[in-house]
């Protein structure tokens, strides 16, 4: 469904992408995994034309993104943002509905809070949040809400960029577990990139590491800790040594 | 040579921006005439930048236009010529004090503002998360802030203008003896049409020029809280200078020729 093939990108002399090649398919869940600064973000808003790759083509079932009616293209993504990038001057439930409200997806202004209020149900958030501004909540909540927004209008595709960054690890695990019910209920096509090694295990049915701007390795899940690769090893052991080098 | 180079390259650079907030003044153009339109936003911003600015708008040409009165009064002492204190006021207040001193008082209050706000959207990944809900950033955050304040600070200099010819007009009939009748009448008298027009057409350009750095230096602000404080920063001295210049030049247009 998705595809990059031979992907570069370069922010002047830091070479970032440098020939990737990945294939996501219909209906299933990809981690990328990578050390900081590997271009994991880099690779998936290029999927997204937050960032346009310098040389290289990404297809989404077969069309090339920068090809596609932007609007319409855009329509079948949701995304989780690393830090949930609420709107601050919005409330909670036009953060949800934010893409319900207006443009080719817009409703009624009624059903459109319903709909929000039933998605935060959803990720476990009760009515009573709807009404309050982004900043009155924990992080937690925050990343909840971003789900929320993200699946609102039951997109084909849902990427997550760090979904659990920054929280505690219950509170990390009611968010992988809740990522992970998602997609089965929704069928979507979802990436996910992050360093957390419980997400991955928990959210995956494949992985690809990014390692020095390529794909390192990529396979399912459960091949993962038999792959034998030094690299994708020393990373999900997260050893200080190995041929990663810790500082980098 | 090496000065040479440098200055080269200052003048290079100068000319580098000035295409780039030229481009970006044309983008918000274009996105300010097609739609979607946003009226939620643009009555937000008409409501931050117009009605929530009276306030310092009424208390700076209060207090100018009562010291214009006094400066005016004492200067005009020296070679008998009080009397034209309602005249002086009123002509100094609406060609120049009015519009110029709304002006930067809009881009100390409203570019800051809008800087601010956008750099750490920006920051924070929430123009990125714009973008990915089919919401042009252009749309949604600059045309109804540019529009908007080219529209209502024309309105805010008129109150301007009013208020401080009353600061003036209650310091000359509270302390300087002068007749309350007589000072309305004068000021009535002497301002022209064009005194007017070139008041409000001031406002709208510099309405204008404050909110488009604004967003200019918030779109193109840089990484984490320092970037945010370069970017307000960099607005502000952007806007002033702007405006300032912009005055200079509009002067020479309505009363030059």
């Amino acid at each position: 469904m998705i595809t990059l093939d031979n992907v570069h990108k370069a922010f002047g002399t830091n070479h970032v992408l440098r020939g990737v090649n990945l294939h996501v398919a219909k209906g299933t869940s990809m981690v990328i995994i990578g050390g900081s600064g590997t271009g994991k973000s880099v690779a998936i808003k290029s999927v997204l034309g937050l960032v346009s790759p310098d040389a290289g083509t990404i297809t989404v079932d077969g069309t090339d993104v920068t090809q596609t009616d932007r609007d319409a293209f855009l329509a079948r993504f949701g995304m989780l943002f690393q830090g949930a990038a609420l709107f601050d001057s919005l409330p909670v439930w036009q953060n949800v509905a934010f893409r319900l409200l207006r443009g080719s997806l817009a409703k009624p202004r009624d059903e459109a809070r319903d709909i929000a209020i039933e998605k935060l149900r959803r990720v476990g958030l009760t009515p009573d949040v709807a009404d309050r501004l982004p900043a009155e909540l924990s992080g937690g909540m925050q990343k909840r809400v971003g789900l929320a927004r993200a699946i609102a209008a039951d997109p084909e595709i849902i990427f997550f960029d760090e979904p659990t960054t920054g929280l505690d690890p219950i509170m990390a695990g009611v968010i992988n577990d809740l990522i992970r019910e998602i997609v089965h209920e929704m069928g979507a096509t979802t990436m996910t990139i992050t360093h957390d090694m419980s997400s991955v295990r928990t959210i995956a049915d494949h992985v690809a590491m990014l390692h020095a701007g390529k794909i390192r390795w990529t396979g399912p899940v459960s091949e993962m800790d038999s792959a034998g690769d030094p690299y994708l090893d020393q990373f999900i052991h997260g050893r200080a040594t190995g041929p990663i080098e810790a500082v980098r | 040579m090496r000065i040479l180079a440098a200055i080269g390259h200052l003048v290079l650079g100068m000319l580098a921006a000035i295409g780039r907030v030229s481009l970006f003044g044309i983008a918000t153009l274009r996105h300010a005439l097609t739609p979607p339109f946003y009226p939620r936003e643009f009555g937000l911003a008409l409501l931050n930048i117009g009605w929530l600015s009276l306030p310092v708008v009424g208390l700076t040409a209060i207090f100018t236009g009562g010291a214009l009165a006094l400066q005016i009064y004492a200067g005009g002492a020296r070679f008998n010529a009080e009397a034209v204190v309602p005249q002086i006021v009123a002509i100094g207040m609406v060609r120049e004090l009015g519009p110029v001193l709304v002006g930067l008082m809009i881009a100390a209050r409203v570019t800051s503002s809008i800087a601010a706000e956008i750099a750490t959207m920006k920051v924070t990944e929430q123009i990125d998360a714009l973008v990915t809900l089919s919401t042009h950033p252009m749309k949604y955050l600059t045309a109804p802030r540019v529009v908007a304040a080219t529209l209502v600070v024309p309105l805010l200099v008129g109150v301007g203008d009013i208020i401080g010819i009353f600061g003036g007009y209650a310091v000359a009939t509270g302390t300087l003896g002068f007749n309350a009748a007589a000072y309305i009448q004068n000021t009535v008298d002497f301002l022209q049409l064009r005194d007017i027009t070139s008041s409000l057409a001031k406002g709208a350009v510099f309405g204008c020029i404050a909110a488009l750095m604004g967003c200019y230096f918030g779109m193109n602000s840089g990484r984490g809280a320092q970037g945010v404080g370069r970017a307000t920063k960099g607005s502000v001295e952007a806007a002033a200078v702007l405006i300032l210049a912009a005055n200079f030049v509009l002067t020479g247009v309505f009363f030059s020729l």
